[in-house]
């Protein structure tokens, strides 16, 4: 791998495990208190990303930068308020059944609205300049930008959580609610607020994101499941396991792709440079693997080595 | 040694026939208690009697009917928060800190919006120098006789009118047994109505104006200390094991 590439790879890798933090903070926060594992997040995101689409036509980027987490805010502090805080006597099955529920229908709610295809969500004018060069490559402004607001995010919730009376009260609410409550604290309306300022993160995350990814319906469900194994490979509950593995998880996927290297290669380095006659037809496919083909499973086996080895997560408590 | 009550002293927290249930299962049965301002009164019976039930449903966090009434005003299907703005504090038996919390964050997350009252962060360091030493320490690390006192504290610091502690003194070593006493009285001191749930009957004798002994989760008994004292067919059938 050339010096450049590897540059890149860096700051690529670091942009998108940002970015998988914004909404893997949320979805840790919310299932510390909830104990439920909130389905419905990725939605969310990609709610962010069409709002964000939408208000960016309208009134431009950067007022959608700040609307359209607003609007999600709303939406998720209500789905808390009048959804998921009925469906709570019911126990951990009801919310986890009423967040998946909720997934389908703001997936169908999106396709009415906007149709199956791709939007068309360009980078905004202002920013889609060359930031800098590398050996003649080009890195993109927005990007830059990207890895700016979540960085900001980043550094304005640890403060909010460590440093306020409000994280304190959060704080205390994820372990011992029902005390907290008792101290005169309005755990109903933090628990609310919570889930409000999670939805609002990840449609902040859709926002940014929406016009490098591509905003699509399926923009969720492909996002869901790697949240999943954040949460759990950070720990379940533990902000800063989710940090973490935010950023390994963005280091795999984006050196994953980086690195041009098959199987092949492997034995290549150990002087087997061609695939022995005895191997049938299905050892000759694995031969030609490569690197960038397993890439998006690979945050998938350290799902499941880590479920084997460490059941409880990089910083969690209980497995 | 108790205050001494004024008997001119106004009702600060009024129960009358409250009921409580856990899911179906029927725990109080109209209940009827009252604890007067600056008033020490003890709730006594066996276990299971339904002690730390009356405490919770006085809290808003069971299910009950009937009426509650602190400082006159209904207050019953309020909300635990709610309670705790109209004057009640609560200190559960299970003590409950916040573990990774530091000692100071505690007592931080006592103190009301209002600020502070009766007790200021530095009355309670003195009432209780271990804090103050251990103020940048998790109070999970405490031992069970401090964090008995960082529960009391956190909750003093937010100004209740009414403190409800339940079995302080279970579990804890005879020195600081005799410690939780002395704070109580201090705090009594300050014109704090207590409730106290308390299965050494010598403390709660000692330092009660009145004492109610609960059976099968209904008043079987309400008195003063030497009327109970008094009364050894009630010790018999509702106290002694
Ligand atoms: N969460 C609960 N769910 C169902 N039943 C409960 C629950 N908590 C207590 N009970 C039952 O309610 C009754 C009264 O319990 P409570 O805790 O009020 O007793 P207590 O007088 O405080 O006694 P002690 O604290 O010594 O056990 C008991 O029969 C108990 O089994
Ligand atoms: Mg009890």
């Amino acid at each position: 791998m050339s010096i450049d590439v590897l540059a890149f790879s860096l700051l690529n890798g670091t942009l998108y495990g940002m970015l998988l933090f914004l909404l893997a903070s949320g979805l840790t926060l919310i299932f510390s208190m909830m104990g439920v594992l909130n389905f419905a997040h990725a939605s969310f995101f990609m709610l962010g990303a069409y709002l964000g689409f939408e208000f960016s036509q309208g009134l431009g980027f950067f007022p959608a930068l700040i609307l359209a987490p607003l609007c999600v805010g709303l939406i998720g502090a209500g789905v808390e308020r009048f959804g998921l805080r009925r469906v709570h006597r019911f126990g951990h099955l009801g919310e986890l059944l009423f967040t998946f529920g909720l997934a389908f229908v703001i997936e169908e709610a999106v396709q009415m609205i906007w149709g199956r295809s791709p939007q068309a969500y360009p980078v905004p004018a202002a920013l889609d300049f060359t930031a800098f060069e590398i050996f003649g490559t080009g890195y993109p402004a927005f990007r830059l930008f990207m890895l700016a607001v979540s960085a900001a995010i980043f550094a304005g919730l640890a403060l909010l959580l460590n440093r306020t009376r409000v994280g304190l009260i959060v704080r205390a609410s994820l372990t011992h609610p029902e005390m907290v409550s008792m101290l005169g604290h309005n755990v109903p309306l933090v628990f609310m607020s919570v889930f409000g300022a999670g939805s609002a993160l990840a449609a902040l995350g859709g926002v940014i994101a929406g016009p490098i990814l591509v905003t699509q319906p399926s923009m969720a469900a492909g996002l869901g499941p790697i949240l999943f194994v954040i949460v759990v490979v950070g720990g379940l509950g533990s902000l800063g396991g989710a940090f973490a593995a935010s950023l390994i998880v963005g280091f795999i996927q984006t050196f994953a792709v980086a690195i041009d290297f098959s199987v092949a290669d492997a034995f290549g380095l150990i002087g087997v440079t061609a695939p022995p006659a005895a191997l049938g037809a299905l050892l000759r496919d694995v031969w030609n693997v490569s690197v960038s083909q397993v890439g998006p499973v690979i945050p998938y086996l350290l799902l499941v080595a880590m479920l084997i080895f460490r059941p409880m997560g990089l910083a969690g408590k209980r497995a | 040694m108790k205050p001494e009550l004024d008997i001119r002293a106004e009702t600060l927290l009024s129960v009358r026939g409250l009921n409580a249930w856990y899911g179906k299962s029927h725990i109080l049965h109209g209940v009827e208690l009252e604890v007067r301002q600056g008033e020490i009164v003890s709730l006594l019976g066996r276990n299971g009697a339904g002690r730390s039930t009356l405490l919770k449903a006085i809290m808003g966090a069971v299910t009950t009917t009937g009426e509650v009434a602190i400082g006159g005003r209904a207050v019953a299907g309020r909300k635990p928060h709610e309670i705790a703005h109209a004057g009640i504090g609560y200190v559960p038996e299970s003590r409950d800190v916040f573990p990774a919390l530091t000692v100071k964050e505690n007592l931080r997350l006592g103190l009301k919006p209002k600020g502070e009252g009766r007790w200021s962060l530095e009355d309670i360091y003195e009432l209780f120098p271990v804090l103050r030493t251990r103020a940048d320490t998790a109070a999970g690390s405490l031992s069970g006789g401090e964090q008995q006192m960082l529960t009391i504290c956190r909750t003093l610091i937010g100004d209740p009118d009414l403190i409800m502690v339940d079995e302080p003194t279970e579990g804890l070593a005879p020195k600081m047994v005799a410690a939780v006493g002395e704070l109580l009285e201090r705090i009594a001191a300050r014109g704090v109505s207590i409730l106290l749930v308390e299965q050494k009957l010598v403390i709660a004798m000692d330092i009660s104006h009145r004492v109610y002994v609960m059976g099968h989760g209904e008043i079987v008994f309400e008195g003063t200390p030497a009327a109970l004292q008094a009364a050894p067919e009630i010790r018999a059938e509702w106290l002694e094991v």
